[in-house]
């Protein structure tokens, strides 16, 4: 060991393929999961004399995305035509933008699951076009061994946005806390699907060393190919320690690009610098500038939902709920809706987040999605406990079966005999009984065993066969016994 | 043989399809027999569409006959340049790399003609993608001169210009990036019209230079010029760069001469080598036009030297781009046999397909566009077209028009110059100012020269100003009164 401990700088550059009706240049629906070829058109298929012009909506959500990062919409923003040979790119030059991107600088406010919290700058969002697909067949299924190649141009012109942070991450934790949080407001803008299994959503990582508590940065690589924020994690705590055993070693770092294989767990070196490809950009002649006019940037602006963060010291703040129980509701879209829906319906903030983060959680990771459940479920089982109707469990039941049929809280709570009785009358007589059977307890109160009263509370329970709500049993025995 | 009904312009052939005196159907058959008669000695076409022309014209017929409104396009012969691409109908650039290509959709401006009843008689010869000023760079052959079989018509819209020049078809399509109508316009004798960049949309026309290409229009009147522009001029919401402004009526004051008007004569295109036949030709075009009431001055362009180097580094540039998608993949030629993988294949079939004129700008270009040398060549390339563009605009607030010869040589011999790119690359030294700054020019013959070939001058107006550019050229047209037939067209009836 040197005795040197080294620092982690990590940036990300996140590709975001919009959810609009249409492509980005072309009328062509823009659909996941096609049959290949379905979703083509000459000027998506690159076909001599077709032109491309800009999907205003794809602009309108770039703009919001940037917006919703706090950057700054560039009154004067021009498309680059980025040039080089690949069989799944129509023109064998993507438009994209160079210089002048469309959205400046920004920042995202992230939070830790130790409940700190990190500013992440970024750099610039810009807009391009997505590429086809290729898939190649033969000889082991690898490229290099592959005997042919398919391709399927459904995605070839899909709007795509890259969203590029500044090198502000220190750790894989703080990366993956970043592309939850970017993840979170992208879906609260409702501009993606954000999936990165089905790559709407992809992320490649920029990582280097240096020496703790040295401010210039080491010789950085880059890493593709991960398809999760669990692999994203993976991918980078392995290259640090690849990068840190390096160093340690005494060797140089290699500016490269890495191929992260989530099988082997390892990282492989795909390109260096030396064999970069020179892309020759150049403004995209087919395709005015972008200069999108006040009135519109402010009509998006007041647009805008309320972002993740916003919701977070909401629910902080002013509904009262845990910082770590906030941050869970707002890193699930579903989540904080049926949150939001069921306090919009009157319910107990606190309680309501107590069920959407653990019994609802619990329900959605067993059943793989919403099921049938809806904000007033919600509403109605945190009211239903809280005024003693029913159990904590009993409502665990209810909420269970309107989770698989949608059936009505009460509704269910009936059918299922959840009701717990709190008449205070029927009650009163069973408290007598129970008084009456037990003299020696009831002796042993008087002089002072308070303790006892579970055991009492207990047998009332068990003469109303659960269906009791202990609370007011405990009260009907008290007042009996002192009084 | 004698003047037929393919030798009218398109106002008088509009006029007999009215009043009933013709019918589309003859029409057609009097352009197609010129066809058969001097296709095998001109070689004007690539691809001839007699069938579809046919039924066109029997459509039309039945329409005409019901004595609807009609568009002075309606019934007029039309050839298109092979780089406008028609749905169903092989467009080939002249290039063996498209050689089998059929396109799935029409151009805007091929769409707007036949929306208006144009018939079309086939695809045009050209230089490959449109790259050279001769015609010699087509996959397929020169196209010759109808004024005499043994020179280039020009180009690189060669085969449009000696197909109007013929009377194998009365109007025709080209496209011009650097002067690519006017030239070809001046050596065959006939009105070649570039606009104002983005006043026709590009949509199908397949790129060369994307930021310089414009359609454009061969004719043999300038009133037939406006009306073609009037059909093709406008908007088009595939074309991004198309302008979305008004469209005049441009036959509207076409006859209100040029008393008046602001004529500056561009000093440095009478100099070093304009064929001095050329000079005198253009000169005495400019006299009538001061006799006819326009005030002549003399203008320069100061930045206008450097255009044509200029042009050579954006031109390519652009072009290195816009060829790069012609990879055997999706379309067009696949060069044949086992290949390492896709990118081998890609650049084999490159090599083998495209022409030697081509792969030397496509080689200019990416080497402008690369890292290192951007700013240099491309960069610099772009501050030269700026200071073009300002040399226009200072000299239009002294002048409404400015006039100087379209080329600096009538028609060359085949192969005389095709051994010097140089020379070749000089051809467009007048006509390409024009498309790095935008603006509208007409070429219309003035005159022959000592060897009885056509010699063209050239009109240039302010972006969107066709109209004044048509009242002067229609002005002088009319004054000089020529009479030009192509010899091949003389001799027997």
């Amino acid at each position: 060991m040197s005795g040197v401990s080294y620092e982690a700088v990590i940036g990300l550059e996140c590709h975001v393929e919009l959810s609009t009706a249409t492509k980005m240049f072309c009328s062509c629906a823009n659909v996941f999961g096609a049959p290949p070829n379905t979703q083509t058109c000459p000027v998506c298929l690159g076909h001599p004399g077709t032109l491309p012009v800009p999907n205003r909506e794809a602009i309108a959500r770039i703009i919001k995305i940037g917006l919703a990062l706090d950057a700054e919409i560039a009154p004067h923003s021009v498309f680059h035509r980025k040039n080089y040979f690949y069989p799944d790119m129509p023109k064998n030059y993507q438009i994209s933008q160079y210089d002048l991107p469309i959205c400046v600088g920004g920042h995202l406010d992230v939070e830790l699951a130790d409940g700190s919290g990190t500013r992440v700058g970024i750099t610039r969002v810009h807009m391009e076009e997505d590429t086809g697909k290729s898939t190649h067949g033969g000889g082991s299924g690898r490229i290099h061994d592959a005997t042919y190649a398919t391709l399927d141009f459904n995605r070839a012109g899909v709007p795509l946005v890259e969203c590029v942070s500044e090198p502000d991450m220190r750790s894989p934790e703080e990366a993956a806390a970043y592309l939850r949080a970017l993840r979170a407001t992208l879906e609260s803008l409702d501009v993606s699907d954000v999936k990165m299994e089905e790559g709407s959503l992809r992320c490649d990582a920029n990582v280097s060393l240096r020496p703790s508590g040295t401010e210039p940065f080491g010789t950085k690589v880059e890493i593709k190919n991960m398809n999760s924020i669990r692999s994203l994690e993976r991918a980078l705590i392995y290259e640090i320690d690849r990068q840190t055993a390096a160093l340690e070693r005494g060797d140089a770092i290699v500016q490269e690009t890495r191929h992260w294989d989530e099988d082997a767990g390892s990282t492989a070196s795909m390109r260096s610098k030396e064999e970069a490809f020179d892309y020759r950009y150049f403004p995209e002649p087919d395709i005015p500038a972008m200069e999108p006019d006040a009135a519109w940037v402010d009509e998006i602006r007041a647009s805008l939902p309320e972002l993740p963060r916003a919701r977070r010291d909401r629910y902080v703040e002013t509904l009262g709920l845990k910082p770590e129980v906030a941050r869970v509701l707002v890193g699930d879209r579903g989540s904080s809706a049926l949150f939001d829906g069921a306090v919009a319906l009157g319910a107990d903030p606190v309680g309501a987040a107590n069920w959407i983060t653990q019994d609802v959680a619990a329900l959605r990771n067993a059943g793989g999605g919403d099921g049938a459940l809806r904000a007033e479920h919600v509403a109605d089982v945190v009211a239903l406990v809280a005024t003693g109707a029913v159990s904590n469990a009993g409502a665990k039941q209810a909420l269970e079966a309107s989770f698989t049929s949608g059936e009505a809280v009460e509704a269910a709570v009936d059918r299922l005999g959840l009701r717990q009785v709190s008449d205070a009358g029927a009650l009163g007589g069973l408290a007598d009984e129970v008084l009456a059977e037990n003299p020696d307890v009831v002796q042993k109160f008087r002089d002072g065993k308070d303790g006892v009263i579970g055991f009492l509370v207990g047998q009332l329970m068990q003469k109303a066969a659960g269906a009791a709500n202990p609370k007011l049993a405990q009260e009907l025995l008290r007042e009996r016994l002192q009084g | 043989m004698s003047a037929e009904l393919c030798d009218l312009t398109g106002a008088e052939l509009s006029a007999k399809l009215a009043a009933g005196e013709t019918s589309a159907s003859e029409v057609l058959s009097s352009s197609r027999g010129r066809i058969d008669a001097v296709e095998d000695r001109v070689g004007a076409f690539l691809t001839r569409t007699d069938q579809l022309a046919s039924e066109r014209a029997d459509e039309l017929d039945a329409y005409l006959s019901t004595g609807a409104p009609q568009s002075p396009v309606a019934g007029i012969p039309v050839a298109l340049k092979d780089v406008l691409t028609t749905n169903g109908v092989r467009t080939t650039c002249g290039s063996k790399i498209l050689e089998t290509y059929v396109p799935p959709y029409d151009a805007t401006a091929w769409a707007r003609l036949a929306g208006a009843g144009a018939v079309l008689v086939g695809k045009t010869n050209c230089d490959e993608f449109a790259m050279g000023s001769s015609n010699e760079n087509s996959a397929f052959g020169p196209v010759r001169n109808p004024w005499d079989l043994d020179r280039v018509p020009g180009g690189s819209s060669g085969g449009s210009a000696a197909a109007v020049a013929a009377g194998e078809a009365v109007w025709a399509l080209g496209t011009d990036t650097g002067g690519s109508v006017r030239q070809p316009a001046s050596l065959c004798g006939v009105v070649g019209l570039k606009p104002t960049y983005g006043r026709i949309s590009r949509y199908g026309l397949i790129a060369f230079a994307s930021s310089l290409d414009t359609v454009g229009t061969f004719t043999r009147t300038v009133r037939d010029s406006a009306s073609m522009l009037q059909v093709l001029a406008g908007h088009d919401p595939r074309d991004a760069t198309s302008l979305d402004v008004p469209v005049p009526v441009y036959t509207e004051g076409l006859d209100d001469g040029v008393a008046g008007l602001r004529v500056g004569v561009i000093t440095e295109a009478f100099g070093e080598g304009v064929a001095p036949a050329i000079g005198a030709s253009v000169r005495a075009a400019i006299d009538r036009l001061e006799e006819l009431g326009a005030s002549v001055g003399e203008v320069e362009l100061p930045h206008a030297a450097y255009a044509l180097s200029a042009y050579y580094l954006i031109a390519p540039s652009e072009c290195s781009s816009n060829l790069a998608r012609y990879d055997g993949v999706r379309y067009g030629y696949r060069a044949p046999g086992e290949h390492a993988d896709s990118i081998a294949m890609m650049f084999a079939t490159r090599g083998q397909a495209f022409g030697p004129e081509v792969k030397r700008r496509i080689m200019l270009g990416t080497y402008a566009l690369s890292a290192g040398y951007y700013e240099a060549y491309y960069g610099q390339a772009q501050k030269v077209r700026t200071l073009v563009i300002r040399d226009y605009e200072a000299a239009f607030e002294r002048f409404d028009i400015l006039v100087s010869p379209t080329s600096p040589t009538t028609a060359f011999r085949i192969g005389e110059k095709a051994d010097d790119p140089m020379a070749m690359y000089l051809n467009d030294i007048f006509t390409i100012p024009a498309n790095l700054a935008g603006v509208p020019a007409i070429s219309i013959p003035s005159g022959l020269d000592d060897a009885g070939l056509p010699v063209g001058i050239q009109l240039t107006a302010p972006a969107l100003d066709e109209s004044t550019l048509f009242r002067a050229a229609h002005a002088l047209e009319s004054a000089l009164s020529l009479e030009l037939r192509p010899p091949l067209l003389q001799g027997t009836a």
